[in-house]
């Protein structure tokens, strides 16, 4: 039952991804990600990781794809406007895509692999309580990394996007 | 001059914000238990006809059961959207008005064009059209929407009337007094008699 | 998980969904008559049936009440000409008003509405599913409403419904910040040091039985909570996304008949689960006063279960009767004002009220 239901939500987030990239209307592609960020989410409910999954959806479907819609609509991008990739880009994700199969091929040939699920330590995304206390005790400092390097490039935006009043 | 009414500075509890809307929520929680219901429910409950309403026109007829429309034809002229159509008939001779002449064989006034404005009520010599306090006209179909003489007879019903000038003026010629000149008293100018108010059964 | 599992699970699904609709249509009547009341008015009280309107005093009492009205309200929606303009987007436009219900249909599964003993006296909660990040689950979900309104808005592809889908997206978003922030303190407060984490619902409603409700010493939380509300669920003195004098209707000004009906029962269904919830965090749930349980009055056993379930029906309805008390009060807000409460007052106040209630928990549950 698991089983066939990963393959759904797998395929469905595959899928789904696909789309993202290759659909022509912004709106579509947008909406794909939801999708995406749907399936992303079955999956994690599937691995018992609700609170992962749940924090996907609030954050991901619920509030960034929502933004990005906010700004597909301002913009009023129009289908037409193809343009042209450019070799570097296909360079870049050529490379992108190598080192994203080493991955999985490295992951997939160690050993850890083949541990059984007993073995396996707890996740830390799994419960709520273990989530929070990695994340204030192991994981402090990235998390405060993070938030500072947000807090950054939201003062940039501001400083970037005000106009400055000039004396003339 | 414009006037410019100045705005009163808030309150602190004003700026609070919260203390008003509790304010507006009373308000509104009193009208709602304790508030009187100010619609009327409309078919059962109908709206007092203020004197002078100008409804549906209507034709009359005078407390003899005379129909006072002579179908002169004014109002069919003045009317701005149309509305009226007449056909002019004949008086028959053995009748007690053949003196009158003419009468309207068909009165057809269309609803659907006509706008209320009360010009044939006004331009009619014979105070025959009368827009009286029948507010209401509804049909299925277009043909519906035009009254015809019955029909406008029946809405308008019988005015009273306080001249009963066909019968002074046959009295009159009957005299050998012509068109009514002779007996001044009795065609007095009309501005001097007071208006009429409807008067209506319904 | 066995089939006939699966099979009762969606049954209780349905039933409770069913329910739900049933108080969307009823709501939309309070609403028309709570509005006629207080505006002088009757309200409906003309549509009848056959039979039993024709029961002296009572069918009569029934007519005057308007209770047959949802019947002819929804026959309207489902035969009324359903028109789709040539120029919208037509998989969005149809796909729109779905996603606006079915967020709303699909958050109540993780809200409790009572509790029962059964015959062993184990206490049997019901909710469709009792999560243990419940409240995390009805914000991801409810959040995902917006996209119905937001697809309507850029699908009718005409202006003003353009309008109103760039408002209800960016009013959203910014109000599901001082929402989220809000009920940490509620949060904080149940899960004391050495538990077990918990965002259940049900463990909220435990947490606040035989003790004060969450509203009444928390009242800054559950303030910003009651604002943030209106706002999620669109409604007035927040429908940006509608306001009928600037935007004609706004997201929903290209629909028609059985689409704008789901639209209209979504907003309906939003409004109900906002309105539960509240009474779950806040209004104490199922239990009937503060201090007191059921099990305090002696009540126990199947007895229990329907009071409870009342007892958390009758919050519900006070809730949403001052939803439309509200509505019917207060004049909308311009959008700029709309952005400024949500910014610079909601969230800096619901930071605060977090800091002042983390002293207080913090000295409240040190012995």
């Amino acid at each position: 039952m698991t089983d066939l239901f990963f393959y759904l939500f797998a395929t469905l987030t595959l899928g789904c991804a696909f789309g993202v990239v290759f659909s022509k209307n912004p709106v579509n592609a947008a909406m794909f990600l939801i999708m995406t960020f749907l399936g992303m989410a079955s999956l994690f409910v599937l691995l018992e990781a609700y609170f992962l999954a749940v924090i996907q959806i609030l954050v991901y479907a619920g509030a960034v794809v929502v933004l990005f819609l906010f700004i597909i609509m301002l913009l009023d991008v129009k289908e037409e406007n193809k343009h042209r990739v450019k070799p570097l880009t296909w360079v870049a994700s050529l490379i992108g895509f190598a080192l994203l199969i080493l991955g999985v091929v490295a992951i997939t040939s160690s050993d850890n692999i083949k541990a059984t699920s007993e073995s396996l330590p707890e996740a830390a995304g799994a419960s709520l309580k273990n989530f929070g206390y990695e994340l204030f005790t192991t994981y402090q400092l990235p998390m405060q990394v993070t938030g500072f390097l947000l807090l950054i490039a939201m003062i940039g935006v501001i400083v970037l996007s005000k106009k400055v009043k000039t004396d003339s | 001059m414009a006037i410019v009414v100045k705005r009163k500075p808030l309150t602190f509890l004003e700026k609070l914000y919260i203390p008003e809307i509790v304010r507006g929520l009373t308000v509104t929680f009193r009208r709602m238990f304790f508030g009187e219901t100010v619609t009327l429910e409309y078919p059962e409950q109908r709206p007092p006809i203020p004197a002078g309403y100008r409804g549906v026109p209507t034709l009359v007829r005078d407390p003899e059961g005379r129909e006072k429309c002579v179908s002169c034809q004014l109002c069919e002229f003045v009317c701005p959207p149309k509305a009226i159509r007449i056909t002019p008939g004949e008086i028959p001779e053995d009748s007690d008005y053949a003196h009158v002449e003419k009468a309207p064989k068909e009165f057809d006034i269309d609803m659907l064009r006509c706008i209320y404005c009360g010009m044939c009520q006004e331009v009619c010599p014979e105070e025959a059209i009368w827009l009286q306090n029948q507010y209401s006209m509804s049909g299925y179909t277009r043909a519906e929407m035009v009254n015809n003489k019955a029909k406008l007879y029946e809405l308008g019903g019988t005015l009273p009337d306080d001249h009963f000038k066909w019968n002074k003026k046959k009295e009159a010629a009957k005299n050998g007094g012509g068109h009514g000149h002779a007996m001044p008293p009795a065609d007095m100018p009309r501005s001097e008699n007071p208006e009429v108010p409807p008067v209506f059964p319904k | 998980m066995e089939l006939t599992d699966i099979a009762i699970k969606s049954i209780y699904a349905i039933v409770v969904v069913s329910v739900l609709m049933g108080f969307c249509s009823y709501a939309v009547l309070a609403e028309r008559k709570i509005s006629s009341w207080i505006q002088g008015r009757v309200g409906p009280n003309r549509t009848t049936l056959p039979i039993i309107g024709s029961i002296p005093y009572v069918g009569r009492f029934l007519t005057r009440l308007g209770v047959f009205q949802p019947a002819a309200d929804g026959l309207k929606f489902l035969f009324k000409e359903d028109v789709t303009p040539a120029h919208v987007n037509k998989l969005y436009f149809t796909l729109a008003p779905v996603l606006s219900l079915v967020p709303a249909l699909t958050t109540v599964v993780v809200v409790p509405f009572g509790y029962f003993e059964n015959a062993a006296g184990e206490v049997v909660n019901l909710v469709l599913a009792d999560l243990n990040v419940a409240i995390l689950f009805l914000f991801a979900i409810s959040s995902l409403g917006v996209y119905g309104v937001v697809l309507a808005g850029w699908a009718s592809n005409s202006k003003y419904p353009f309008l109103g889908g760039i408002r209800a997206s960016a009013q959203m978003i910014s109000y599901e910040l001082a929402m989220g922030i809000s009920v940490l303190p509620v949060f904080m407060w149940l899960n004391a040091p050495g538990t077990d984490g918990t965002l259940s619902l049900v463990d909220v409603v435990n947490a606040q039985g035989g003790a004060l409700w969450n509203a009444m010493w928390m009242p800054g939380s559950f303030l910003i909570f009651v604002v943030c509300i209106f706002a999620e669920t669109n409604r007035l003195p927040f429908d940006m996304a509608e306001s009928e004098t600037e935007l004609v209707s706004g997201f929903h000004t290209e629909y028609s008949s059985f689409k704008f009906g789901l639209f209209f029962v979504g907003e309906y269904a939003h409004m109900l689960v906002g309105s539960a919830v509240v009474a779950v965090l806040f209004l104490g749930g199922w239990h009937p006063l503060p201090f007191m349980t059921w099990a305090d009055f002696g009540v126990h056993g199947w007895l229990a279960g329907v009071l409870s379930v009342g007892t958390m029906i009758g919050k519900l309805c006070g809730f949403m009767f001052f939803f439309m008390w509200i509505r019917w009060t207060l004049p909308r807000f311009r959008y700029d004002q709309v952005m400024r409460i949500g910014w610079q007052m909601l969230l800096p106040l619901s930071i605060a009220n977090l800091i002042v209630y983390t002293f207080v928990i913090y000295f409240l549950e040190r012995p």
